[in-house]
């Protein structure tokens, strides 16, 4: 049995908030590259520019890359051989995003309560999923999620003689409902089959995926850069204002479902798609 | 057309801006999102004052980063405006002149928009380190206890603003993307 105290992973998951809100992931600063010489529009390349030039900045300030630095999404990986000691797991990360938040100036945007809607003051409690696995290790995937883009999200439950033609319609159309509101080039994450529930956090975890990795199923992949082509014919480009750079990638996971369904899941994230990992 | 504009600014001044124009705004602005808004409508109804004189103001749609000391801001960059379109027309016929955020906006905004002459300019989403080097100064001067949503008085230099929907009507989301449209669902 290997032992993991609770402090590390409070320092660790402090330490993932900061620099997810700081500093612009690679791989999606070399898609806006790469967007910036495919861009038709003017405006556009202007808009992906004055981008990477916020990006830039934001990471020699040392401040969030956008103001709304999300709700805390959290994917934590444990073997059942790991024994965590010194404190509750959830509390340990609840504790490094309420440290994280507040030493780095991030911005506290939860309420604790939907209705309510008092702000809680230190951005917790974290949306937390769980995954058990064999072994001793412990990975922690951080996700913040704004809520511009978050917003834009939809889920459909479609009927299986819907097919792969229904999937797309769907994809197309929540793509296009969302227009400028989810601060384009946009991820598009997608979960299609399982149940309601775990189709929306298989969608949520395509957004994790690198830019540039493809699905290892044939038709999946198939579908990935079909639909990336289709959402940058919708026209929406840069900022909304018209464009072929509407979103930098479309990542789609699946999962058996039952004979009767064929859920889909869609969580859009913002250019920022922020994401920072540690294997402990 | 590129504008040096000059905030707070007149309906007159409102109805010269154009959809697809460029803007570099100066001078004060007021920040009020979401539950801002709510408690700005609420005092209304209660025929009480607003936390600040709206006439020929402009709101930008913004809930900030908090700073370091001795800075003046943390990242800034505008929220969605479209959650705040069930409170824009009041906030329009009573003078606001000038709405800074980004997204859709809803009919009745736009409705109010041309009636009374007020214009929506967008600021990059996602730009916020970029659009706080332009912000001088900030002051929390109502709803303290909303922390970012708190209402703040900002003076700001060379705010660079795009004209999305002007007090005629148009609309550069709707005429931007017709021209890269090559599939229509």
């Amino acid at each position: 049995m290997r032992e993991i105290n609770v402090t590390t992973i409070i320092e660790e998951v402090s330490r993932l908030c900061i620099q997810a809100n700081y500093f612009l992931n690679s791989d999606v600063k070399q898609a806006m590259e790469k967007g910036m010489e495919c861009e038709d529009s003017q405006i556009g390349k202007e808009i992906l520019d004055k981008l990477l030039i916020n990006a830039n900045l934001a990471a020699d300030k040392r401040v969030a890359i956008c103001q709304d630095t999300g709700m805390a999404v959290v994917f934590v990986t444990i073997g059942q051989e790991v024994h965590i000691t010194g404190g509750g797991l959830a509390e340990a990360i609840n504790e490094g995003v309420r440290r994280g938040y507040k030493e780095g100036f991030l911005r506290k945007s939860v309420v604790s309560d939907p209705i309510e809607r008092v702000n809680t003051g230190d951005n917790t409690p974290a949306v937390i999923h769980y995954d058990i696995v064999e072994g001793d290790i412990l990975k922690i995937e951080l996700a913040p999620k704004g809520f511009g883009s978050e917003n834009m999200s939809a889920l459909k439950m479609l009927k299986p003689s819907d097919g792969i033609e229904g999937v797309k319609k769907f994809i197309l159309e929540t793509v296009d409902k969302a227009g400028p509101n989810p601060c384009p080039p946009i991820v598009v994450g997608v979960g299609i089959g399982g149940t309601m529930e775990k189709a929306s956090i298989m969608a949520k975890r395509a957004l994790l995926r690198p830019i540039n990795e493809r699905s290892n199923i044939d038709y999946v992949r198939n579908l990935e850069s079909e639909m990336l082509e289709k959402v940058n014919q919708l026209g929406i480009g840069p900022a909304g204002l018209g464009g072929n750079t509407t979103a930098l990638a479309v990542n789609i996971e699946t999962y058996p479902t039952h004979i009767a369904g064929l859920p889909v899941a869609i969580n859009i994230s913002c250019h920022v798609t922020r994401h920072a990992e540690v294997t402990l | 057309m590129h504008h040096i504009l000059t905030a707070p600014f007149n309906r007159e001044k409102a109805r010269m801006l154009k959809a697809g124009d460029t803007v570099s705004l100066s001078g004060t602005i007021y920040t009020a999102r979401d539950a801002a808004h709510k408690k700005m409508l609420e005092l209304l109804k209660e025929n009480k004052e607003l936390p600040f004189d709206i006439i020929n103001q402009t709101i930008y749609y913004v809930g900030p980063c908090p700073c370091r000391e001795g800075e003046i801001i943390g990242s800034a960059g505008p929220t969605t405006s479209y959650r705040m379109d069930a409170y824009a027309p009041t906030l329009i016929k009573l003078g606001e002149t000038g709405m800074i955020g980004k997204g859709l906006r809803d009919q009745n905004v736009i409705d109010a928009m041309k009636e009374y002459g007020a214009v929506y300019l967008g600021a990059i989403g996602g730009a916020g380190a970029l659009m706080a080097e332009c912000i001088k100064s900030q002051e929390i001067i109502a709803f303290p206890e909303l922390g970012a949503e708190a209402v703040r008085r900002l003076e700001i230099e060379n705010f660079p603003l795009t004209v999305i929907i002007d007090s005629y009507g148009n609309n550069l989301y709707e005429s931007g993307r017709k021209q890269f449209m090559k599939i229509k669902l």
